[in-house]
């Protein structure tokens, strides 16, 4: 018991859960923005800009996140010099910003694209029948409607996410979770089970209340039929 | 508008002849965009600020020569769809033993079950891969990188296809169940002879779109020291200083699998309608955390009117149950408490909204008048 009470004097666990989290916020905010281009690209009636985006995201569904993130270290950072910044720390962390940003994008696409789907045809038509124009029918009609149904695939995504937040280990991020995790297996081997249930518990217990909220408001906002 | 005809019925008319050149002139441009964009990113690689030229054929060569291939691509990719196979049927039955579990009458072994799944969807793959890593070399056990690879792989995704199990059930009609209880099966064997059965039918697309995921976490692995694909790659391009050639040859060999099972997770749902009385998920989503919040059922609600080739009036009670949600006997209740039968498709009339339009149906002097019709002219 004293070891395990060490554990927390020893390293700051809540810092590196900060540092996961602050990861995830950074690439939910630059992945929606994205994603909304995308979506808006991919329900375009212009054929280059939907095969485009039907490109981008049937590429990023079908690549594994981790080499993804090693392609930003290794690959954008070391061969091409692409940096954003002259501190080591600094610079892997919006490396890997960019990497969940770029990947997560695509699923942000997909879930809004769902969203859509909940909206029925007979709304569209009646809209048109009462002489609204396509902005106004779709800012007025549609768009309030898909919002409301894909905010439980986006809740998904969003969680999902948070999870794969701790692949930053691939992009050098040494400050969070998985990397602490494994810094402090390292020294602590006697200690292995309740280091990692210090780190299982604190994901369970940032996910549970995220997936919980997302059912609430997707029952809530959902549009009753 | 070829892939999505869905949406663009929803949200465009069919254009007129202004607007297919107004769509023309976008279209062209953006494709110009598109292009011109390209050849800068080709550009930078052919001369980045300060480094070699990335597209010269010293650096591709090494990347893409039989011996890349036999000494490090190929040996990657078996270590890789090795631990992809094992952790596969490894989830399958994790998740077929734990999502029966989760159904079952018993309410110790249903918590217990339960407990457990929502504990391993929650806690992220390379926690679990890392953790199992050092146990496993702490144990002593051979090659306890691919052990700690498949032991984390058939945790969080044979939860996940526990939740599917268990969604596949609880999506079932409930005649199922009723007519096996009828027979005199128990609420086990009913389970286990009738429904299960039909829910793995159900299951099994979203299942083999989970298979893409379990492929895509294997890469997970190169960061405990797995040496599959990615590290192998990444061995090679440290050997020729072209990681950026080797990455890419590794990235177009994980697109090209995973890019062929998600056609056959598109495929599967048609050939699996015959053999379930469940709906099988076309678009499947993932139960990836808690509660699993899905709007697969606004979706089955918006595509209701294809059932009603003549259109007609809409429906009063959406009976979709689908997805796997928190709690699946509720679902079973509600559809008694909303009233609706589905062996009695007359139900869905809504007669009070029916007796408001027609005013001869109305009781005699029970029904309050209504502020629009002023009276008792036809009361008396």
């Amino acid at each position: 018991m004293d070891g395990f009470v060490q554990l927390f004097s020893d390293y700051n666990i809540p810092a590196a859960f900060l540092v996961n989290i602050e990861l995830t916020l950074w690439s939910a905010l630059f992945s929606t923005v994205l994603g909304v281009i995308l979506v808006m690209m991919r329900i375009s009636p212009i054929t280059s800009l939907h095969k485009v985006a039907g490109i981008y995201v049937e590429f990023f569904k079908n690549m594994p996140l981790t080499i993804i993130m090693v392609f930003m270290v290794l690959g954008a950072y070391a061969q091409l010099k692409l940096s954003f910044s002259d501190t080591f720390a600094t610079n892997f962390f919006w490396l890997a910003v960019t990497g969940l940003s770029l990947y997560t994008a695509a699923f942000v696409c997909e879930s809004l694209r769902s969203g859509i789907n909940t909206v029925p045809l007979g709304q569209a038509e009646a809209a048109r029948a009462l002489g609204l124009n396509f902005w106004q029918a779709a800012t007025q009609i549609i768009l309030p409607q898909a919002v409301r149904g894909s905010v439980a695939p986006l809740g998904n995504t969003f969680i999902a996410l948070l999870k794969n937040s701790t692949v930053a280990a691939a992009a050098s991020v040494a400050t969070e979770t998985s990397s602490l995790m494994s810094e402090m297996i390292e020294y602590h081997a006697d200690l292995i089970v309740p280091i990692f249930l210090i780190f299982a518990f604190g994901y369970v217990i940032l996910i549970i209340p995220i997936g919980m909220l997302t059912t609430y408001l997707s029952n809530r906002l959902a549009v009753r039929r | 508008m070829a892939n999505a005809p869905g949406e663009s019925a929803v949200l465009f008319d069919q254009p007129g002849p202004k607007s297919r050149r107004i769509i023309r002139i976008v279209n062209w441009s953006a494709a110009i965009v598109f292009a011109i964009a390209l050849v800068l990113v080709l550009l930078r690689l052919y001369n980045p600020p300060d480094g070699e030229n990335q597209l010269s054929w010293e650096l591709w060569k090494p990347a893409l020569d039989g011996e890349a291939w036999s000494d490090f691509y190929l040996p990657g990719l078996w270590m890789t769809l090795r631990a992809t196979i094992l952790a596969v049927i490894g989830s399958v039955v994790f998740g077929l033993a734990f999502g029966i579990g989760r159904l079952l009458p018993n309410v110790v072994i249903r918590s217990i079950a339960g407990v457990i799944v929502e504990f391993c969807r929650a806690v992220p793959v390379l926690m679990f891969m890392i953790f199992f890593w050092r146990f496993f070399a702490f144990l002593g056990v051979e090659g306890e990188a691919y052990w700690a690879v498949v032991v984390s792989l058939v945790l969080y995704n044979g939860s996940v296809v526990a939740e599917l199990v268990r969604s596949g059930v609880g999506n079932l009609p409930n005649g199922q169940r009723e007519a096996s209880l009828a027979l005199g099966l128990t609420h086990t064997q009913s389970l286990m002879e009738i429904e299960v059965p039909q829910a793995v039918f159900a299951m099994l697309p979203a299942a083999v779109t989970q298979l893409v995921v379990v492929l895509k976490d294997t890469a997970l692995g190169s960061i405990i020291m797995y040496t599959d694909l990615l590290q192998e790659s990444r061995r090679l391009g440290s050997m020729y200083f072209n990681i950026l050639q080797t990455l890419a040859v590794a990235a177009v060999v994980y697109f090209v699998f995973c890019w062929l099972l998600s056609r056959l997770a598109e495929w599967l749902p048609k050939r699996m309608q015959q053999r379930t009385a469940a709906a099988v998920e076309h678009e499947t989503v993932a139960p990836i955390a808690i509660m699993d919040p899905s709007n697969v059922n606004q979706i089955a609600v918006a595509h209701e009117m294809k059932q009603r080739p003549y259109g007609g009036a809409p429906r009063r009670y959406h009976v979709h149950h689908r997805g796997s949600n928190a709690s699946i006997r509720e679902w079973r209740r509600t559809r008694y408490m909303q009233g609706y039968d589905e062996t009695h498709p007359e139900s869905q009339r809504d007669f009070q909204k029916e007796k408001e339009a027609w005013p001869f149906f109305k009781d005699n002097g029970k029904d309050k008048p209504r502020n629009g019709d002023s009276g008792s002219t036809h009361n008396q």
